[in-house]
């Protein structure tokens, strides 16, 4: 999923000044599942801004509302009621979600709570971990399972660099070195041979570095 | 393994001669005086066969690599340039080493580069287009194929004898070797070591080098760094990744009364090139005394390396 984190109470606060009354907006989707930006975040937050422009003696009123999921032109479309009463959108999805609510509706700010931090998973309850930087081309076959690009901080594809110690990356003891974790994994594969194979430079074109990347069903185009 | 020479590189020629070699290293400074790097390059200079010039090293700014190495090369010495894929994608990398070749340097070091975490300027995006193996490979195209990664054709090919870094004392210890190879199987053609404290695990990572006939296929040269201080040794042992300083060697520089800590740090690093000499596979030392470049001669001087061909 995409995980998110919420923004500074203060740079949250910033974006608003000005504004009397706004939307939250949350979304059902990834940012739900890992507690940033979901129906009970909307509520939280709402409340946060509330006391705090109450005490500053300068109130605003809100309108607290979760969809589905941001990121469907569908869902963002449930809103189009309440958007001409207000005067900007605080929206709680990824940065994917922030953009289409942007789009559907000209003239009105729509602005990021959230910081979208990458895609992942949660390792326990609360804990989130970065796992697939959306490469375009992926690599688990060669390395065991266990990303190169996203995992190894220098995105090495013949690591591990001189600077794995005993497990760990050379920039944080709390983090993981990916190429230990994929030489471990490898040796449980059996699968060592192709730690032996040199893997070629990589061909970033189907990364972002190609320009924005799209995606298309043709069976679905008419 | 002698082999045809492919460079006008001393530090190839000495080596395929079967000569043990020396290389010391240089760092550039932090500014734009060339007095700096001439100042360094007469302490060092005939105490060794060619110098490495260090690639923005931690991640801290400093005067370029190629620009201190013409530097270098107008004071009559031999570099060897670093490069490290953190900071330039696969075009830069490619420029730079048509202008490092251009401008008359003969070696070049292929490296990953440390975490810009370590640095001046960690707010840097980092780059890492390709690894350190990826442009060992890349580099030996461009000379020996005459060939962009692109696949387009070089007018002029880049004469550079290729070398790269061998850390034996980083995890996972069993893949240090097969990672050699690897780097063995892109072309590299010399190997600087990762400063040898521990030599038993150094001999035993070397034994299995041999072992797979690596000795055969790459020169290989032990890295060597004096302590100056218990301080700094401490400071290795605990802060530097994959470092590795053994608890016998901190309990005798900390056995040792401060003011002769640093003849001490010095004598140490003599045992060491000694032991070095002596091992199967060994092809020269690497002398690294960051900002203690003076002692690089007296080092060499005491492990009888003194003085240096000429090819
Ligand atoms: S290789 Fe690419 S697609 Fe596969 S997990 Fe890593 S970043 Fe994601
Ligand atoms: S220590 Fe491991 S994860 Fe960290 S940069 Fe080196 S190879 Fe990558």
């Amino acid at each position: 999923m995409v995980v998110g984190e919420r923004k500074p109470f203060d740079e949250i606060t910033g974006m608003l000044e000005g504004h009397k009354k706004i939307m939250v907006l949350g979304c059902g989707g990834c940012v739900t599942v890992c507690l940033t930006g979901g129906h009970d975040e909307v509520r939280v937050l709402s409340s946060q801004l509330r006391m705090a422009r109450d005490n500053a003696g300068n109130p605003i009123e809100i309108v607290e509302k979760t969809v589905e999921r941001q990121c469907d032109p569908e869902y963002v479309e449930e809103v189009s009621g309440i958007v001409p009463d207000v005067d900007a959108v605080l929206s709680m999805a990824c940065g994917a979600g922030v953009q289409y609510v942007a789009e559907r509706y000209p003239g009105m700010p729509v602005y990021p709570a959230l910081d979208t931090t990458f895609v992942g998973g949660s390792t326990k309850e609360g804990y989130y971990v970065e796992k697939c930087q959306t490469c375009g081309a992926c690599k688990l076959f060669y390395t065991g399972g266990i990303c190169p690009i996203a995992r190894c901080s220098k995105s090495l594809l013949n690591g591990p660099c001189g600077g794995s110690t005993k497990g760990k990356c050379e920039i944080d003891p709390e983090v993981d070195c990916a190429w230990q974790l994929i030489l471990d994994r490898l040796k449980s594969l059996n699968r060592m041979d192709l730690y032996e194979e040199n893997m070629a430079v990589n061909d970033w074109r189907t990364n972002r570095d190609g320009g924005p990347r799209k995606m298309i069903r043709e069976d679905f185009q008419r | 393994m002698n082999g045809e020479v492919k460079t006008e590189s001393k530090l190839e020629k000495i080596l395929r001669s079967g000569q043990f070699a020396v290389t010391g290293e240089c760092g550039p400074p932090r500014g734009a005086d060339a007095e700096v790097i001439r100042h360094k390059c007469k302490l060092l200079k005939d105490k060794a066969d060619a110098f490495n010039i260090t690639d923005n090293q931690t991640s801290v700014v400093r005067m370029s690599s190629i620009a201190s190495a013409v530097i270098m090369m107008q004071e009559g010495m031999e570099p060897v340039m670093q490069m490290v894929c953190r900071d330039r994608n696969r075009i830069a990398i490619q420029s730079d080493i048509l202008g490092g070749a251009a401008l008359g340097i003969k070696n070049m070091l292929c490296l990953s580069g440390d975490h810009q975490k370590f640095g001046d300027h960690p707010q840097a995006k980092n780059v890492f287009d390709i690894d350190s193996i990826q442009l060992i490979s890349t580099v030996r195209r461009m000379r020996d194929e005459g060939k962009f990664l692109g696949g387009d054709d070089i007018k002029g090919v880049p004469k550079l004898f290729v070398g790269a870094a061998a850390n034996p004392f980083a995890d996972p210890f069993e893949i240090r070797v097969p990672r050699l190879a690897k780097k063995v199987a892109a072309g590299v053609e010399f190997i600087q070591t990762q400063c040898i404290f521990n030599l038993k695990k150094f001999s035993e990572w070397m034994k299995g080098v041999v072992d797979r006939g690596l000795h055969e296929k790459v020169f290989i040269l032990g890295g060597v760094t004096p302590f100056k201080s218990f301080g700094m040794a401490r400071y290795m042992a605990k802060n530097v990744p994959g470092m590795d300083v053994p608890d016998e060697l901190l309990e005798r520089m900390k056995g040792t009364p401060k003011e002769s800590q640093a003849e001490e740090g010095i004598k140490i690093a003599v045992e060491t090139i000694q032991q070095l000499k002596e091992m199967k596979g060994i092809a020269g030392v690497h002398i690294m005394a960051i900002e203690w470049e003076e002692k690089v001669g007296e080092i060499a001087e005491k492990a009888g390396l003194l003085p240096r061909p000429s090819v």
